[in-house]
């Protein structure tokens, strides 16, 4: 597949990885990451869906060199990668890039990035979202959306789901004062290359990618991009960049999209839909994204 | 050369000696002095290494492993909660076989919390893969950190060392050392150049997962590696006494040990008290542990051949159990082949969270040992606090 007329020119994330049919998440993260930096990177990844998926030993879908080391270090063993180049000097060999998971990123992972984002560490950090512990059976993680059911957020009789809202992992970094920071979506893979790019230029960068797992999220294999184009669409994953600490780019919204579009192709939200009490949530929802089209300016006016 | 020096800082200078390329450490009593020297060494342009100020030791050891994995010499110094906290990272490092250096500095473990000096911290990481030397004084916490290089880069070992030196009573006191030249140390360990390291020029996985069916031949093969590292141990040693005319290194030391009726059998610090105390005894010997992992089971067996009183001293306990090298003693004893000689073993706990231990215990215990009568495994307990 090329997305969106990139056309692939050297699969550097080899086919025949072991990621789930339709997978928008870490397969799509990977794949498009390595469009965008080309051979001269160095990646070390989290235990993730993307740490299982592509190197059962002695297997490896890998063609550029990559580590994994644990759960919650991944930024600091880039940051080990990072000053091991420039002592040895070998510092315009490759760009080192981490490419984790929501749990292994911002829960358990959190406390290494910020210490390699302090230190000013030359790296570049994509979370690829899938707002669950996906490769342990769809637990609930810090990133996890408000009244998403998952194993450990079950809803039930006397709940909705998970109780709390998404972190704000690009708030978080950017109060590291680091040089790039940006959300994106594997729904729109030529927005997000070309984030990879200017990340890999600006370091030390975080982009948090969303990124719809068929699998935890309850839809049909074939709608990842589908759900991903609608949380932009109804302003649940507003899009945007921040340059040096100020927003300077926010991809706008032509008739941003009811939520409910959005919560009804998925079995993860289906407890919404059952009763008048489902709909009072929903409208909590709705309120979540009208406060971000307001906070990012999502929606495009007349003339825009 | 020959200096007076701070314990942590004849350990910085070995570290600095061996053009050590990345040094990552978190601050904690007392490992302190070490990486405030290594930091000094940076910033006076002395030494041409990153030094990574992290955010714990977790990521102190994992800075070490990527950059390791690149091709860099790494160091890295920690003790007690530090340990434990890297404990994660301990078994990675090893199981990816990346030859990183660090000095465990040896202090008790809360709770209750205590910053004194027993070994109950890299006892308990003994199971992590990693070679580990314990060190009798200042000069051989030295030399072990330019040995350890060697020892873990040799393409037929590739583990991690631990250099363990007690805490306080060896990084803080002052000693006369000779320290070694820059001019020795290159002269006997090599640059560090791997097979194999991330570079885009040939590019690798490293860390992939292995299935029940594969698995298990790197655990042995890891295993192998530790076997191997025996030999090595020895060899480094012998070829570190050419170069350096002194002898410090290998897997045990014996002293006086030839027709002793009392063996001490210990490791660390307190290996100088001993020493001078059996100078005092008659018939009594002492048999060091240099290398705790590998244990050297055979040279433990030859070097107590003739003995009918062992005494195994250790500030460490697995509780529910009892010294741990008591029991890795009794082991490799009750393991002899042939007619299995079985000297009397007992084993005492002492020095825990930094209580204070003499020659004149020493001399106790050997004349008790004499007597017949069982020693009490907790030497040195107040009663009168229970």
């Amino acid at each position: 597949m090329s997305a969106e007329g990139i056309p692939e020119r050297k699969r550097l994330f080899a086919p025949g990885h072991r990621g789930c049919a339709g997978c928008g998440s870490a397969a799509l993260a990977a794949k498009f990451t390595l469009q965008a930096t080309g051979e001269n990177v160095i990646v070390a990844s989290p235990t993730c869906c993307l740490e299982i998926i592509a190197t059962p030993y002695p297997e490896s879908a890998w063609k550029v060199p990559w580590i994994h080391s644990l759960f919650e270090n991944a930024a600091a063993v880039a940051s080990g990668i990072e000053v091991a180049l420039k002592a040895l000097g070998r510092a315009n060999e490759a760009k080192v890039v981490c490419i984790g998971g929501d749990g292994g990123s911002l829960d358990i992972g959190l406390q290494a990035i910020s210490g390699a984002f302090e230190r000013g560490n030359r790296i570049t950090y994509i979370c690829y979202d899938n707002e669950a512990y996906m490769n342990t059976g769809v637990q609930r993680s810090g990133s996890t959306p408000y009244d998403a059911s998952t194993t450990t957020s079950p809803s039930g009789k006397v709940s909705f789901g998970n109780p709390t809202n998404k972190k704000n992992a690009c708030g978080i970094f950017v109060a590291h004062g680091i040089t790039y920071c940006a959300t994106a979506s594997t729904a729109y893979a030529k927005d997000y290359i070309e984030k990879v790019k200017v990340a890999i230029e600006n370091q030390p960068s975080f982009i948090h990618l969303h990124a719809p797992c068929c699998t935890g999220w309850g839809f049909d294999s074939s709608k990842s991009i589908e759900v991903g184009r609608l949380a932009v669409e109804t302003g649940l994953w507003p899009i945007y960049e921040i340059r040096n600490g100020q927003i300077t780019k926010v991809r706008k919204i032509r008739d941003r999209k009811p939520v409910e579009e959005y919560l009804r192709m998925q079995g993860r939200f289906r407890h919404l839909f059952d009763g008048e009490k489902g709909k009072e949530e929903i409208k909590k929802i709705q309120a979540m994204a009208d406060e971000n089209a307001k906070r990012y300016g999502l929606d495009e006016k007349e003339g825009e | 050369m020959i200096k007076v020096v701070e314990g942590s800082y004849a350990v910085a200078h070995a570290v600095k000696m061996c053009r050590t390329n990345v040094v990552s450490a978190y601050p904690i009593t007392p490992q302190t002095h070490i990486v405030e020297d290594l930091a000094k060494f940076v910033a006076d342009g002395e030494m041409k290494s990153e030094f990574v100020n992290v955010e714990s030791e977790h990521s102190a050891m994992s800075v070490c492993v990527g950059a390791s994995a690149t091709g860099a010499r790494t160091y890295s110094a920690t003790t007690s909660q530090g340990l434990a906290l890297m404990f994660e990272v301990l078994f990675n490092a090893s199981g990816m076989r990346l030859p990183i250096v660090m000095t465990a500095v040896n202090r008790a473990i809360s709770a209750p919390l205590s910053i004194w000096n027993d070994q109950q911290d890299s006892i308990s990481a003994r199971d992590c893969g990693w070679i580990q030397l314990y060190a009798e004084d200042v000069q051989e916490a030295h030399d072990m950190v330019i040995q350890a290089y060697k020892i873990a880069e040799d393409r037929d070992v590739l583990l991690p060392v631990m250099v363990c030196m007690d805490g306080f009573l060896l990084t803080h006191i002052f000693e006369p050392v000779n320290l070694a030249s820059q001019e020795d140390v290159d002269a006997f360990l090599p640059p560090f150049r791997p097979e194999f390291y991330l570079t885009t020029k040939d590019p690798k996985t490293f860390g992939a997962f292995a299935e029940p069916d594969k698995y298990m031949e790197f655990r042995y093969m890891h295993y192998e590696a530790m076997e191997r590292a025996k030999g090595k141990i020895v060899k480094v040693a012998r070829e570190f006494s050419a170069r350096f005319k002194r002898f410090k290194g290998g897997l045990i030391d014996e002293y006086k040990t030839d027709g002793a009726d009392v063996i001490i059998v210990t490791m660390g610090s307190v290996i100088g008290t001993i020493k001078d105390a059996i100078d005092r005894e008659k018939k009594a010997g002492l048999l060091k542990i240099r290398s705790y992992r590998p244990f050297p089971k055979d040279e433990v067996r030859k070097a107590l051949a003739d003995a009918k009183n062992v005494v195994v001293l250790e500030k460490d306990i697995s509780i529910g159990m009892e010294g741990a090298l008591f029991t890795d003693l009794k082991a490799a004893l009750y393991r002899s082949g042939g007619r299995p000689r079985r000297p009397k073993c007992s084993g005492l706990i002492f020095g825990l969270g930094g209580r204070d231990f003499s020659g004149k215990d020493i001399s106790n215990i050997i004349k008790k040992v004499r007597t017949g009568k069982e020693l009490e495994s907790f030497f040195g307990l107040r009663r009168e606090l229970l």
